[in-house]
């Protein structure tokens, strides 16, 4: 399967998810309408494993570097930030700390008491 | 000089994926978490950009190809989610609970700190949605009257910081099952920290894929009870 068919499906897919973020009044963005319906074309045989796995592959691969432009920015938004800073990233820091040990205790907690439910702990 | 890469279309992403290069050697070479390559990365290009006297706008030009492409990634994540199906199915109430727990928590931790600092309304809801994807998190603090111009730099500080510091934070809390890891990254820190779960190993990767769309659908149900608080 070549790469241009897989990134057309993965294209296409985005586009479909662009079509749903406009028909539908929500603040949900494209890319997840995309994953969802991609999601779903996977499990419903529509789209195939093998014509899209080596694109997104890649794709998920390349990911860390779609973020830079966006932390290159971070300065950009000083003047905005500058008189609240403090509280700002006081704020950011703990409730990430806060979020990360919540959700991932809660899901250890209750994965655990399941294997040890079933036996097999 | 300057003129010439001021005008460059292919500036900003030569800049951008050199600099992420030289990231990971030097995070190859030292093995520190805080040495992060994505990190350097946007170090180093702040840093060029500036001795160069190019502006944001200018290195942007070029650069916005590479966001343009978080798109197709944020659907490529549904693959490794689908190889990873049976174990979502047979785990989904475990890793659903988890989900709402880290999403309540978000609300519930920016508005005590919020009530603790004195925040008034429009800085509180500026803060509510930011753990999760920007392009969700943008939208809502504009709805509820947050400045969007500050959202996003405090989502993507979010994001990094648990990209950075997800392995210090994993022993800290002792998160040692895979599934727990990729729920807690993605629950608090979004794409950013889903490209760190997906280093850890695919299972890491796939329920952190899951995170970002749950976690952000979750917090668009639920912020708008949280959003009148203050």
């Amino acid at each position: 399967m070549t790469f241009l068919r897989q990134f057309a499906i993965i294209a296409g897919v985005s586009c479909l998810g662009e079509g749903l973020r406009a028909l539908i009044p929500l603040q949900i963005p494209a890319s997840i309408y995309g994953l969802v319906i991609m999601l779903l074309c996977l499990s419903f045989g529509i789209i195939r494993l093998e014509n899209v796995k080596s694109g997104a592959k890649f794709l998920i691969e390349i990911m860390p570097v779609m973020f830079i432009p966006a932390i290159v920015e971070l300065p950009e938004a000083w003047p905005q930030l500058a008189p609240v800073w403090a509280p700002v990233v006081i704020i950011t820091v703990l409730t990430t700390f806060i979020v990360l040990f919540c959700a991932g205790r809660v899901t250890q907690f209750l994965l655990r008491r399941q294997e040890g439910r079933n036996g097999h702990e | 000089m300057s003129e010439w890469l001021s005008q460059s279309l292919f500036y900003g992403a030569a800049i951008s994926l050199l600099a992420y290069e030289a990231g990971l050697l030097i995070n190859r070479r030292f093995k520190l978490a805080i040495l992060n390559p994505i990190l350097l990365a946007a170090i180093a290009v702040i840093g060029v950009n500036a001795v160069l006297g190019i502006e944001y706008e200018r290195y942007y030009d070029g650069a916005k190809y590479l966001s343009y492409l978080l798109t197709p990634a944020t659907v490529s994540l549904a693959v490794p989610l689908y190889e990873q199906f049976s174990l979502l199915k047979s785990n989904w109430k475990a890793i659903l609970t988890g989900l709402l727990a880290g999403v309540l928590a978000s609300l519930v931790s920016v508005w005590l700190f919020s009530l603790l600092f004195g925040l008034d309304h429009t800085m509180y809801v500026t803060l509510l949605p930011k753990s999760i994807t920007s392009a969700i998190g943008i939208s809502l603090s504009e709805e509820f009257g947050g400045i969007a111009a500050i959202t996003a730099p405090v989502i993507i500080l979010t994001g990094i910081l648990g990209n950075v510091m997800a392995d210090f934070l994993f022993r800290l809390f002792r998160i040692v099952h895979p599934i727990a890891r990729g729920i807690g990254l993605g629950a608090a820190s979004h794409a950013l920290g889903t490209v760190r779960a997906i280093e850890h190993g695919p299972v890491e990767g796939a329920m952190s894929s899951l995170a970002i769309a749950v976690a952000g659908l979750m917090t668009v149900v639920l912020a708008s009870f949280f959003a009148p608080l203050i």
